[in-house]
């Protein structure tokens, strides 16, 4: 789960990370109200989307006094924002960030994610701060700076003082960097991120360390002890569909070809999109139905993966382990007398009784385009969206 | 030969009397797995419906019964304590099926692991089994082919009974099956695993299945290579067509900073000279071709 910036400096607020003053604002009158609360003239206007390269796509604007506030206050509030990780749909702004401008010295990057080889977190430091750190980490990674944290313990001083150092800081900003990343290492852990960026965590020209950016994901699988994260879910950042389907304990993702996928399991899911590609064909989801393929799942997978209008045909490609094929068939059937599908189902079904389900599905009053194997199912959903690629 | 667990094999069902637990232990029971004893904090002393004992503590499991392997079926919140409970009673294996643990929980996991001698599979995943001998885990047995002479690993569920089924299909049987789960975090990489096929006999091919997030089938290529693994390899890596930045079903399925994509992993395996297919139908065939061009060498 991801939150919003300023969300993250809440968090970093109350846990001693230095963050500039600043108030959400849910319309422009909200933000002439806090651009008053701040008592100040220079302030920073901020587009408030999951996502980055807010900056580059016009939806960040330093602004001078009343009118410089509302005239970019006003251009930003509700604009579509479109930046290299929105894709080219972009993203309606429809809450701003208004925050005291920061006197920069220095502009630094500072991030912790999860080490999955040797299974520790790691503390990243950059003096890149300010850019995208994919190209720093690609292009000069001896620029990145990193101190792995041991398991059972915290980020120690001893860490924070190296990785002070090694970004080349000195006197009082020493101490105000060791504070800033152990108090940033405290939120991760208690709140169980999974990802947490400053870019940039910026040196004043008063010494002082500060976050101008925070961006955070949370580990899903941890959320369940943490009710006050999870209310700070903006359900209108998601796809309504995948929001539909979470509501379903469905595990859907929506893209953007035109067949449709209804698999079990998350790794066979992926390989169904795959082949489907390889047949010439362009998958429009990725859905998992988990372990009980009933009707009432394979209903609620229908009905979202009809939702989408570029669907034209839909691939049901389920291995039957433990679940029977002949339980999923019976499954299916009684599904489509709940909604109704008008374009080509094609259904392969293997393993535990995959030949019942086969004759069931033959006798069935829906015209079911059965398939023998996985190549068979991929190659007929793509001819039955009637569309060549 | 087989690797890591035969039909000497004495397990111990940790959540044995929970839903999941108590349907998979009969599973298994049924397909001849030695199960010697369950453990459910408070059930101590009570049978379940096979006449399995169970105890309070996997510590007391261990000492009545002699069980050196461990399967965890215990939700996601009591997961990781229930490994860290499994390595202090010493078993020699650990099996955790449970999927959605905290990453948090299970960074002091790995760490208990390294400083022991017990190895874990998963979490998150489907199990291990050497057809016709032990099957501890959630996968169906009928569709593996006892005492064969090809391994897998993978790290799905679904996807690792689909190229199984390719493999029984060719008439190639298995000499264990390891599902190493779908999480940043596991017990047993695939580097782990091909350096105990390597010692083993019985197995002449490997069949690798990885997908999108993390390094682990880049490091995989980079040691076999290293280490001259001559046996036939056959590799498929799900999610070539998956978007960045988005976590496709298990928690470890992410492309992340431009890491992490099928493209990257393809060509580090075939770089190290091993057959990758781009199609997950081809996985079957592609063995059985491997191992015959082998043989006529």
């Amino acid at each position: 789960m991801k939150i919003h910036e300023y969300q993250g400096k809440e968090l970093f607020r109350n846990a001693g990370v230095p963050v500039p003053n600043g108030f959400p604002a849910f319309s422009v009158e909200e933000a002439m109200e806090a651009y008053k609360k701040l008592d100040t003239d220079r302030v920073v206007v901020k587009a408030q989307i999951h996502a980055g390269g807010r900056g580059k796509g016009g939806g960040v604007k330093l602004a001078n006094g009343t009118e410089e506030v509302e005239k970019y206050a006003n251009d930003i509030f509700g604009m579509k924002l479109v930046t290299h990780q929105t894709g080219s749909k972009g993203k309606v702004v429809q809450r701003l960030l208004i925050e005291e401008a920061s006197d920069i010295a220095q502009e630094l990057y500072a991030g912790i994610i999860l080490d999955r080889s040797s299974g520790k977190f790691v503390f990243m430091v950059s003096s890149e701060g300010g850019v995208e750190i994919e190209k720093v980490a690609a292009e000069t990674p001896e620029k990145i700076i990193k101190e792995w944290i041991e398991p059972n313990q915290d980020l120690k001083q001893f860490q924070a003082r190296k990785l002070a150092f090694a970004l080349g800081l000195s006197g009082v900003q020493i101490k105000h960097a060791v504070k800033t990343f152990l108090s940033l290492w405290k939120v991760f852990k208690a709140y169980d991120c999974s990802l947490m960026e400053i870019n940039p965590l910026v040196v004043t020209k008063s010494d002082e360390v500060i976050a101008l950016d925070s961006k955070i994901n949370f580990d899903d699988n941890a959320l369940f002890r943490h009710k006050d994260i999870q209310e700070m879910r903006d359900l209108s950042e998601e796809e309504p569909s995948e929001v539909e389907a979470d509501s379903f304990n469905l595990n859907y993702i929506k893209l953007d070809g035109n067949v449709g996928c209804m698999v079990n399991g998350a790794g066979l899911a992926m390989g169904t999109m795959d082949i489907i590609k390889l047949y010439g064909g362009e998958p429009a989801n990725f859905l998992d139905v988990g372990g009980v393929a009933n009707a009432e799942t394979v209903a609620h997978g229908f009905k979202i993966i009809l939702s989408d209008p570029n669907v034209k045909s839909i691939l049901i490609n389920i291995f039957g382990g433990i679940v029977r094929c002949d339980r999923v068939a019976q499954g299916v059937i009684d599904a489509l007398t709940q909604v109704e599908v008008t374009i080509p189902v094609v259904i392969r079904l293997e393993g535990t009784n995959a030949v019942e389900a086969r004759d069931l599905l033959k006798n069935a009053e829906h015209n079911f385009i059965v398939a023998n194997s996985l190549a068979d199912a991929a190659e007929k959903a793509v001819k039955a969206t009637g569309e060549e690629s | 030969m087989s690797i890591l667990i035969n039909n000497e094999t004495k397990l111990v069902v940790q959540g044995i009397t929970g839903k999941e637990g108590a349907f998979h232990t009969q599973q298994m029971v049924e397909y001849g797995t030695q199960i010697v004893a369950g453990v459910t904090p408070g059930k101590g002393g009570q049978k379940d419906d096979n006449g399995i004992p169970i105890f309070n503590t996997v510590e007391n499991a261990v000492t009545e019964t002699g069980a050196n392997a461990s399967v965890i079926f215990v939700p996601p919140p009591f997961a990781a304590d229930a490994c860290l409970e499994a390595i202090d009673a010493g078993v020699d294996l650990i099996v955790c099926i449970t999927e959605g643990i905290p990453t948090m929980d299970m960074v002091p996991v790995k760490e208990a692991l390294d400083n022991s001698h017990t190895r874990m599979i998963g979490p998150n995943c489907p199990g291990i089994i050497t057809p016709g001998e032990c099957k501890i885990g959630i996968m169906p047995g009928f569709i593996h082919k006892p005492h064969g002479n090809v391994g897998v690993i993978s790290r799905s569920g679904t996807l690792t009974y689909e190229a199984v089924h390719q493999l029984t299909e060719q008439g190639i049987g298995q000499s264990t099956c390891i599902g190493i789960g779908g999480d940043p975090i596991i017990g047993t990489t695939f580097i782990d695993l091909l350096s105990l096929f390597k010692d083993d006999p019985q197995t002449d091919g490997v069949v690798m299945i990885g997908e999108i997030g993390g390094s682990a089938e880049e490091e995989a290529a980079q040691w076999m290579q290293n280490n001259n693994f001559d046996k036939s390899v056959v590799a498929f890596i799900a999610g070539q067509t998956a978007p960045p930045g988005r976590r496709m079903g298990h928690a470890g399925a992410i492309i992340a900073g431009g890491k992490g994509t099928a493209a990257d992993k393809m060509e580090s395996l075939r770089n190290a000279g091993i057959a990758v297919c781009a199609s997950p139908a081809e996985i079957g065939k592609t063995m059985a071709n491997s191992l015959q061009s082998k043989m006529t060498v």
